[in-house]
C-alpha cells in the first residue's frame, strides 16, 4: 500500500478529480494549502504597498491506494494537473505501515479496496 | 430629485455586489470593478458629450453638440427642476446601463477592452437611444411609452450583452466544470440595495415630487413583490426548494418589468405585471444554462426578457385614469401594444448591431479576451494585481530599490502605508 500525496494548482483540481474518478480512484482527501514551487511570484499593489506573493495557492491531495493502483493514480493526476508551466506541482509516493477502515475495522489491503455498490 | 439622483447612483455599486457575488472568488474584484468603474469615465463622457447627443435639440435620430461640455446647462428650469439637475439625474442612468452589460462578459473580458467598450458604447448607443425615447426623437413621436427605461436601459443593455457574449465567446470552463457563485449573501445585499435605489430610478423619472412620482414609487414596491411571490411559487411547484439566488434574481426581474410602466399603470396592474413578468425570465434562465450562450450572469433573461415583457405589458395596462397621459389595450387603445413592440424591436436591432461593430473595431486594436492562462489564474490577479480575499501569507514587501518596474507601474513609492490594504 502506498500513500500518494499530490500538490496541484487549484484551477486544475476539477480536471484532476475527473481523471481520478475516471481511473476509478474513489477515496481521497484534499486540503487547501499554500506553497512555493519555483514559479515567478506575481506582484500585487495595495495603495502604496507593493508585495511579491511568494506563496501560491495550491491543493494537496492525499490518496491511500493498493500497489497496483499506484501507476493509474499517478497517470490520472499527471493528465489532469499538467499545464507545462513552472508551478504545476509534485506527486510523492510513500509506503504505508498500516491502514484501518474505521467503519468496519478492515485492515490494509481490504481497507483501501473500494466497496462495491450493493446489489439492488 | 436630488435624493433620487443619489439613489440611482447607489444602484451601480449595488449592481457590483449583485454581480460580484455570482462569480468565482478569483474574479470577484474584476467583476465588481466592471460596475464600479462605470462611475468614472462614463460619467465624465456623459457630461462632456453624451448628454448633449441625447438631450440637446437635434433631429429625430440624435441630439446635437449644443450642450457639449455642459455649455448652456445651468440653473434654468427644465420642467420642475433645474436643467443641471436633470443632466445629473440622466447621468446616473447612463452610468448603470453599460455596467449592466458586464454581466454577460465577466470572468474573461480584458479590463482595458471593457473600459474602451463602455465609453464608446455610451456615446454611440446609449445617447442616441435615450434621445429617441426621452430627447424628442422618433420613438417619442411614435408615442412609445417608456417611463424609466425599459427599452432605453434594459432592452438596450441586454441586446448589447447578447452580442458581447457571442463575440467574446464563452468562458473556458463554461459547460465543462461547475461554475458556482462564491458569495450569495453579496448577491442578496446587491438585490436589496438595487431595490432601494430603484425607487429613485422610477419615482425620480416623474421629474418632480407629486402624484406621478407617488404612483411610480408604489408600483416599484408592488411589482417586484409580485414577481418574488410568483418566483417562490414556481420554485415550490417545480422542486420544492426556494433558492436565495432565485429570490435575488426575482427582485431584479420585477424591478425591470415595472420600469417602463411605473408612472403609467395603476397599482393592481403593477401587481399583475410583476407576476406575469416572472414567468418568461424564470424559464429563460433554466433554458439558457443548457445552451452554448455564456451570458454568464443572465443579463438577457433578467433585463432583456424582463424589459421587453415590461415594455409590451405597458402597452396593455397603461391607464390614463391613473397617469393622466396615455391609455393601453385594456383602457381602449390596442394600437399602443404594437407601438411598444416596435420600440423594443428597434432598440434591440440598433443596440445589437452597433455593439457588434464597436467590438469588432476594438478587436482590431486590442485583444478583447484575456489569455487562457490568466483566465485560469483569475482576473483579479491577472488584470488588477489584487486579490479579493488574501491573508497576506507569503507576501514579501517590495522595497523601492528592488523593483523599479513595480514602482513606476503604481506611480507611487512602495512603502508601507498604514491601513493601506
Amino acid at each position: 500500500m502506498k500513500l500518494i500525496v499530490a500538490i496541484v494548482r487549484p484551477e486544475q483540481l476539477s480536471d484532476v478529480l475527473e481523471a481520478l474518478f475516471h481511473a476509478e480512484v474513489r477515496g481521497l482527501t484534499i486540503s487547501r494549502v499554500q506553497g512555493h514551487g519555483g514559479e515567478m511570484e506575481h506582484v500585487e499593489n495595495y495603495r502604496g504597498t507593493s508585495v511579491k506573493m511568494a506563496l501560491a495557492e495550491k491543493v494537496r491531495l492525499e490518496i491511500g491506494v493498493s500497489n497496483h493502483f499506484v501507476q493509474p493514480t499517478i497517470d490520472a493526476i499527471l493528465s489532469g494537473a499538467r499545464t507545462g508551466e513552472v508551478g504545476d506541482g509534485k506527486i510523492m509516493v510513500m509506503p504505508i505501515e498500516r491502514i484501518v477502515r474505521i467503519r468496519t475495522g478492515e485492515e490494509d489491503q481490504d481497507a483501501v479496496t473500494p466497496i462495491q455498490p450493493a446489489e439492488p | 430629485m436630488l435624493l433620487s439622483t443619489a439613489l440611482v447612483l447607489l444602484m451601480t455599486p449595488a449592481l457590483a455586489f449583485f454581480y460580484g457575488g455570482l462569480v468565482r472568488s478569483k474574479n470577484a474584484l474584476n467583476t465588481m470593478m466592471m460596475s464600479f468603474v462605470a462611475l468614472g469615465p462614463v460619467a465624465v463622457v456623459w457630461a462632456l458629450i453624451g448628454y448633449s447627443l441625447a438631450f440637446a435639440p437635434g433631429n429625430a435620430v440624435i441630439g446635437s453638440f449644443a450642450f457639449a461640455g455642459l455649455r448652456g446647462v445651468g440653473m434654468e428650469a427644465q420642467g420642475a427642476i433645474p436643467h443641471l439637475l436633470f443632466m445629473a439625474f440622466q447621468g446616473t442612468f447612463a452610468i448603470i446601463t453599460p455596467a449592466l452589460i458586464s454581466g454577460a462578459v465577466v470572468e474573461r473580458m480584458r479590463f482595458n477592452a471593457y473600459l474602451a467598450f463602455i465609453v464608446l458604447w455610451v456615446v454611440a448607443v446609449y445617447a442616441p437611444v435615450a434621445h429617441w425615447v426621452w430627447g424628442g426623437g422618433f420613438l417619442a413621436s411614435m408615442g412609445a411609452l417608456d417611463f424609466a427605461g425599459g427599452a432605453v436601459v434594459h432592452v438596450n443593455a441586454a441586446s448589447a450583452a447578447l452580442v458581447a457574449a457571442t463575440v467574446i465567446g464563452p468562458r473556458k470552463d463554461y459547460g465543462r466544470h461547475a461554475i458556482l457563485p462564491h458569495n450569495v449573501p453579496f448577491t442578496m445585499l446587491g438585490a436589496g440595495l438595487l431595490w432601494f435605489g430603484w425607487f429613485g430610478f422610477n419615482a425620480g423619472s416623474a421629474l418632480s415630487a407629486g402624484t406621478t412620482a407617488t404612483l411610480a414609487f408604489t408600483n416599484t414596491l408592488l411589482a417586484p413583490a409580485a414577481t418574488l411571490a410568483t418566483w417562490t411559487l414556481i420554485d415550490m411547484l417545480r422542486g420544492g426548494t426556494v433558492t436565495a439566488v432565485g429570490a435575488a434574481t426575482a427582485i431584479v426581474v420585477g424591478l425591470v418589468v415595472i420600469t417602463p410602466a411605473a408612472g403609467y399603470v395603476g397599482p393592481m396592474s403593477a401587481i399583475i405585471m410583476g407576476a406575469l413578468g416572472a414567468i418568461p425570465s424564470y424559464f429563460m434562465l433554466i433554458y439558457r444554462a443548457k445552451t452554448k450562450l455564456d451570458d454568464s450572469l443572465d443579463v438577457v433573461a433578467a433585463h432583456g426578457l424582463g424589459g421587453a415583457t415590461g415594455a409590451i405589458l405597458t402597452g396593455v395596462f397603461a391607464d390614463a385614469a391613473w397617469s393622466g397621459s396615455a391609455n393601453g389595450l385594456i383602457a381602449g387603445h390596442p394600437a399602443q401594444v404594437l407601438t411598444q413592440v416596435a420600440s423594443v424591436l428597434i432598440v434591440l436591432a440598433y443596440s445589437g448591431g452597433a455593439t457588434f461593430v464597436i467590438l469588432k473595431l476594438l478587436a482590431l486594436v486590442m485583444p478583447l479576451r484575456i489569455t487562457v492562462r490568466d483566465e485560469k489564474l483569475g482576473l483579479d490577479v491577472a488584470d488588477h494585481g489584487e486579490e479579493a480575499y488574501t491573508h497576506g501569507d507569503g507576501a514579501i514587501l517590495v522595497k523601492p530599490k528592488e523593483n523599479p518596474a513595480a514602482q513606476s507601474a503604481t506611480g507611487a513609492v512602495a512603502v508601507q502605508s498604514g491601513g493601506g490594504a
